[in-house]
């Protein structure tokens, strides 16, 4: 004893992961661009990303083909990957600081009160802009998410499942109150029900660019609580201990992981389970540290929409599914895999 | 690092104090064990030492005013190790180990080639080295409370607060803790102050007892000052004997009637 060992592992990024969720990131962009009725093969869509996007060569596609693939499947595309990226993330983050294996923004009850938000926009503000949905999702959500945290804290505190009860009623009440405001301004009934199930359909680069830039603060922001993260594993008591406040912690990584969700939810409508599948699956890859989960799972859950809503667009062809649909399908035997193997939590 | 209390109180809720201006001097280097009975505000002596608690009354860390410091500055001179510490479920050794380093580290900093040195010496001082890489969810209880202490280690303070360090444990264990205790002093020079639920062990162990009652101390010095027959059955309500062995005093529970 006494002389101090060499070699310990230092934690970091698992770089080999991160690369090989990028090549399959990769591999999903290509087929979601490829896939289709306009029958482009991948050596051309790659030809045409290539030459013509980057190099500025002169195209060898028709002019139809072209737009098809620059105006309708790349920002649809672009579109899926910021809103899966988001949502896993989301989840990711809302698990860490609330130590809650079945926290997802669906669940809690986030993405709900940011569909409210936004409802109340599309209904009663008429010729609202687009960029004011994901603000308004915002408040709805942070209204929620509070709520949510309160009435799960009073059921009595450290059960895993009291607080996603909690998310479950606070879900149901805002949906009532969704229901509502639609039942009463008819109108508007067609443009907000197709975009609860969850809807990708996009009109050109719009939406992408509404997303880019909550997609930097947030995605930037919780990478940088990467480690603050690790450190909530321990709970509040022992994290103060530490000389950090975890209200502070906590207070940060749910402002910016709900205000990730309300964008998502914004452009995209309610897509579930996301925020679940993706981490859990990432955590039995690459370990439980948030150094390597959050940056990962962002990318895996970036592939992992493009994948579900190539998905959505195929399986009932020429008819299109709602992603949310396809998400559920997947998430929900998943969602009740983790109820069951964190029981421990459950107790 | 001494600890000076003064007139120290904690509420909870208002009118009901748990701890009632207590005074206490701890000097650098002295193992100090509290002593008394379920709620007699052992723990939260040791939280509020630990900035974990709102409380009235100063407390100096080497003469310094602990409620100016930084919660960081704070964490630095105080560790805390609960009754029952978290276990994050699937964290490797060496991970839960640098989360000590928390408040050497910039808020969003990550560790450095100096923090991975103190962590590797604080596996190395415990022993610890071939669990290095090993999830804390595989280990025995006996070694989660070795990385447990790790932590601690690592976080590099002169004061260490234990609260029941031998709470669950079965003699065997129990006495292991401690004895790991003591080795870790002789290591480190430390200020050591535990809460402790086992008289006998205390006796032994720590250098000074404090026994407390209803959130006051009732008697403070040396085992065999503080562990006497009187006290134990005015404070804990028990018919004891209490015997004088080589390392200290040990107290037997004798049945009522027996003689």
């Amino acid at each position: 004893m006494g002389e101090p060992a060499t070699g310990l592992e230092p934690v970091r990024l698992r770089w080999g992961w991160l690369a090989t969720m990028l090549a399959v990131l990769l591999g999903a962009v290509l087929a979601g661009i490829t896939v289709g009725p306009a029958g482009i093969g991948p050596g051309q869509v790659i030809g045409e990303l290539l030459g013509a996007g980057l190099a500025g060569r002169p195209s060898t596609l028709s002019s139809i083909q072209q737009a098809i693939i620059w105006e309708i499947r790349l920002p649809r595309v672009a579109l899926g990957g910021l809103v899966g990226g988001l949502l896993s993330l989301a989840g990711a983050s809302y698990q860490g600081v609330f130590r809650n294996p079945l926290a997802d923004p669906y669940l809690l009850g986030v993405a709900a009160g940011g569909g409210l938000g936004a409802t109340v926009v599309i209904a009663l503000v008429p010729g609202a802009g687009s960029s004011l949905l994901p603000l308004a999702a915002f408040v709805g959500a942070s209204v929620a998410v509070a709520l949510t945290y309160a009435v799960g804290r009073s059921m009595g505190g450290r059960s895993a499942v009291s607080l996603i009860l909690a998310g479950v009623a606070v879900a149901a009440f805002f949906t009532a109150v969704q229901t509502y405001i639609l039942q009463r301004n008819a109108d508007t009934i067609r443009q907000v029900y197709s975009w609860i199930l969850g809807l990708l359909a996009t009109t050109g680069w719009r939406e992408v660019l509404v997303l880019v830039p909550y997609a930097v603060v947030c995605g930037a922001g919780l990478v940088l609580h990467r480690r603050l993260l690790d450190v909530m594993s321990v709970g509040d008591e022992e994290v103060d201990s530490l000389g950090i406040s975890a209200l502070r912690v906590r207070t940060t990584v749910v402002v910016l992981a709900t205000l990730a969700t309300a964008a998502a939810v914004a452009v995209s409508g309610l897509i579930g389970f996301v925020g679940i599948v993706i981490p859990h699956t990432i955590r039995l890859l690459v370990g439980v540290s948030y150094r390597s989960l959050i940056p990962i799972s962002a990318v895996a859950g970036a592939a992992f929409l493009i994948l579900a809503d190539l998905a959505a667009r195929t399986v009932a062809s020429p008819a299109e599914l709602p992603i949310g649909v396809i998400t559920a399908f997947v998430g929900a035997p998943f969602f009740m895999v983790v109820l069951r193997t964190s029981r421990r939590y459950v107790a | 690092m001494s600890v000076i209390i003064d007139r120290l109180s904690v509420s909870y809720r208002p009118g009901a104090p748990v701890l009632r201006e207590l005074s206490l001097d701890v000097n650098a280097g002295e193992w100090l064990g509290l002593l008394g009975p379920n709620g007699a505000g052992k723990s939260t002596l040791l939280k509020a030492i630990a900035g974990l608690v709102e409380h009235t009354g100063s407390i100096l860390l080497r003469g310094v005013d602990a409620g100016s410091l930084r919660h960081r500055d704070r964490a630095r001179c105080v560790a805390f190790v609960p009754q029952e510490p978290v276990i994050p479920p699937g964290m490797t050794v060496t991970e839960y180990v640098l989360l000590g380093r928390t408040p050497h580290l910039p808020y969003l900093g990550t560790e450095g080639r100096g923090d991975l040195t103190v962590a590797a010496s604080a596996l190395a001082l415990l022993d610890l080295e071939p669990f290095a890489n090993r999830s804390m969810s595989a280990l025995s209880g006996g070694e989660r409370r070795r990385v447990v202490l790790a932590r601690a280690i690592a976080q590099q303070a002169d004061i260490l607060l234990l609260d029941e360090p031998t709470g669950a444990l079965d003699i065997g264990q129990g006495q292991n803790a401690l004895e790991l205790i003591g080795y870790l002093r002789e290591e480190r020079p430390m200020t050591i102050i535990t809460a402790m639920h086992d008289l006998t062990l205390a006796g032994q162990f720590a250098d000074r007892l404090l026994l407390m009652a209803g959130g006051r101390v009732v008697a403070d010095g040396p085992a065999a000052q503080v562990l006497t027959a009187e006290y134990i059955r005015e404070f804990y309500q028990a018919n004891v004997e209490v015997v004088s062995v080589n390392s200290g005093v040990a107290v037997l529970p004798i049945r009522n009637g027996a003689r």
